[in-house]
C-alpha cells in the first residue's frame, strides 16, 4: 500500500468534484425538454406560427442552458486548469 | 498497470494522448508581458482570410450586377445570406435596427466561420474564453451605449428602479451580461470540442474514419450553427430591450 501523495488527494478529489459540477446538467435537461414540449404543443394549437415560436424556443432554451454550462465551466477547470493543486 | 500487448494489437489501441488543448506556436515580449501566438489566433487568422477574400469577391460581382441579368451562385448565397439577416434584424429590433444589421452580418459570419471551421481540424477559436468574451465585451459596451444614449440620466436611476436596495442585484445583472453570453457559446464549442476529441482517442484508429462523422454534423454543424443564431438573437434582445421606445 503506497502513500497517497498531497498532489494525489487533490487530484482524486478535483476528479470527484468535476463529477459532481456536470449533476448541474439535470436542470437544464428538464427545462428544455419542457420548453420544447411547450413549444410542440403551441404549434400543435398554432401551425401558422411555427417560426416565431421555433426561434422564441431555441432563445429560451439558450438561456436556460447557462446553468448548465456554469457547472460545465467548473468541472473544466477543475480537470485542465486545477487551481488548488497551486495552494499546495 | 494494464499492458494490453501493446506491440501485437497496437492499431486496435485508441491514440495513447488525447489533445486538445490550445498550443503556444511563438512566444513574444511586449512591454514586458510574455506574450504567445497561439493555434487560436492561427484559426482567426484563416477564418478573417476567407471571409476578405469572400466579401471582396462579392463586392465586385455586386458592383458588376445588372438587373437584367440572371444572378450567379455566389450573388444568389449573399443575396440569401443578406435578406435573411436583414429579416431576422428588422423582426426583432423594429425600424431603427437596420443601422445594427452590419454588425450583427458581421458578428453571424464570423462565429459561423469559427464554428464550422473544427470540421476542417481547426481547433475552433470560439473555444477559447479571449475570443468569445472580447465578443461579449463588445455587446456589452454596445448595450450600455444605447442605454445611456437612449435614457440619458435615466440609465442609473434604472438601477434603483423597482426599490433602491435592489441596487447592487441590478448592478450584478448588467455586469453578468457579457459574462453569460460569452459563456454561453464558449461552453458549448468547447464541450463540442473536447468530446470529439475524447471520441477521437477512444476508438481504434482505423474506426475514426467512419464514425466520428455523424458526431462532426451534430457537435459542428447543428451546435455551431444553433450558438451562432443564439448569440446574435441575445445581442439584438439586449440592445433593443435598452432601447428607449417611441410611440
Amino acid at each position: 500500500m503506497t502513500q497517497i501523495t498531497n498532489e494525489g488527494l487533490i487530484l482524486a478529489c478535483s476528479a470527484i468534484g468535476a463529477g459532481l459540477a456536470m449533476i448541474a446538467g439535470i436542470g437544464p435537461g428538464i427545462g428544455q425538454g419542457h420548453a420544447a414540449g411547450h413549444a410542440a404543443s403551441a404549434v400543435g394549437r398554432n401551425p401558422g406560427a411555427k417560426s416565431d415560436i421555433t426561434s422564441t424556443m431555441l432563445l429560451g432554451q439558450a438561456v436556460a442552458e447557462t446553468t448548465g454550462l456554469y457547472g460545465l465551466a467548473i468541472a473544466i477547470i477543475l480537470l485542465f486548469a486545477n487551481p488548488l493543486l497551486g495552494k499546495l | 498497470m494494464i499492458d494490453m500487448g501493446a506491440s501485437s494489437s497496437s492499431f486496435l489501441l485508441a491514440e495513447a494522448n488525447v489533445d486538445f488543448m490550445i498550443h503556444g506556436l511563438l512566444k513574444y515580449h511586449l512591454f514586458g508581458q510574455e506574450l504567445w501566438l497561439t493555434t487560436t489566433h492561427v484559426g482567426m487568422f484563416l477564418v478573417s482570410i476567407v471571409l476578405m477574400i469572400f466579401a471582396v469577391a462579392v463586392n465586385r460581382k455586386i458592383k458588376k450586377a445588372n438587373a437584367k441579368d440572371t444572378p450567379g451562385t455566389l450573388q444568389n448565397i449573399a443575396e440569401l445570406v443578406v435578406e435573411m439577416l436583414d429579416k431576422m434584424v428588422d423582426g426583432i429590433m423594429g425600424a431603427r435596427g437596420r443601422k445594427f444589421a452590419n454588425y450583427i452580418l458581421t458578428l453571424f459570419l464570423f462565429i459561423l466561420f469559427c464554428n464550422l471551421s473544427g470540421l476542417l481540424g481547426l481547433r475552433p477559436p470560439t473555444a477559447d474564453y479571449g475570443v468569445t468574451f472580447g465578443l461579449g465585451i463588445i455587446t456589452f459596451c454596445m448595450i450600455q451605449f444605447i442605454n445611456i444614449k437612449d435614457n440619458k440620466i435615466g440609465a442609473f436611476t434604472g438601477l434603483f428602479k423597482p426599490l433602491p436596495f435592489l441596487f447592487p442585484i441590478n448592478l450584478i445583472g448588467e455586469i453578468a451580461t457579457p459574462f453569460s453570453l460569452s459563456l454561453r457559446l464558449f461552453g458549448n464549442i468547447l464541450s463540442g470540442t473536447v468530446l470529439m476529441a475524447l471520441i477521437y482517442g477512444l476508438l481504434p484508429i482505423f474506426i475514426t474514419l467512419g464514425i466520428p462523422s455523424m458526431l462532426h454534423i451534430y457537435f459542428d454543424i447543428f451546435s455551431g450553427v444553433i450558438q451562432t443564431y443564439v448569440f446574435c438573437m441575445l445581442t439584438m434582445v439586449f440592445v433593443t430591450d435598452k432601447m428607449a421606445s417611441e410611440e
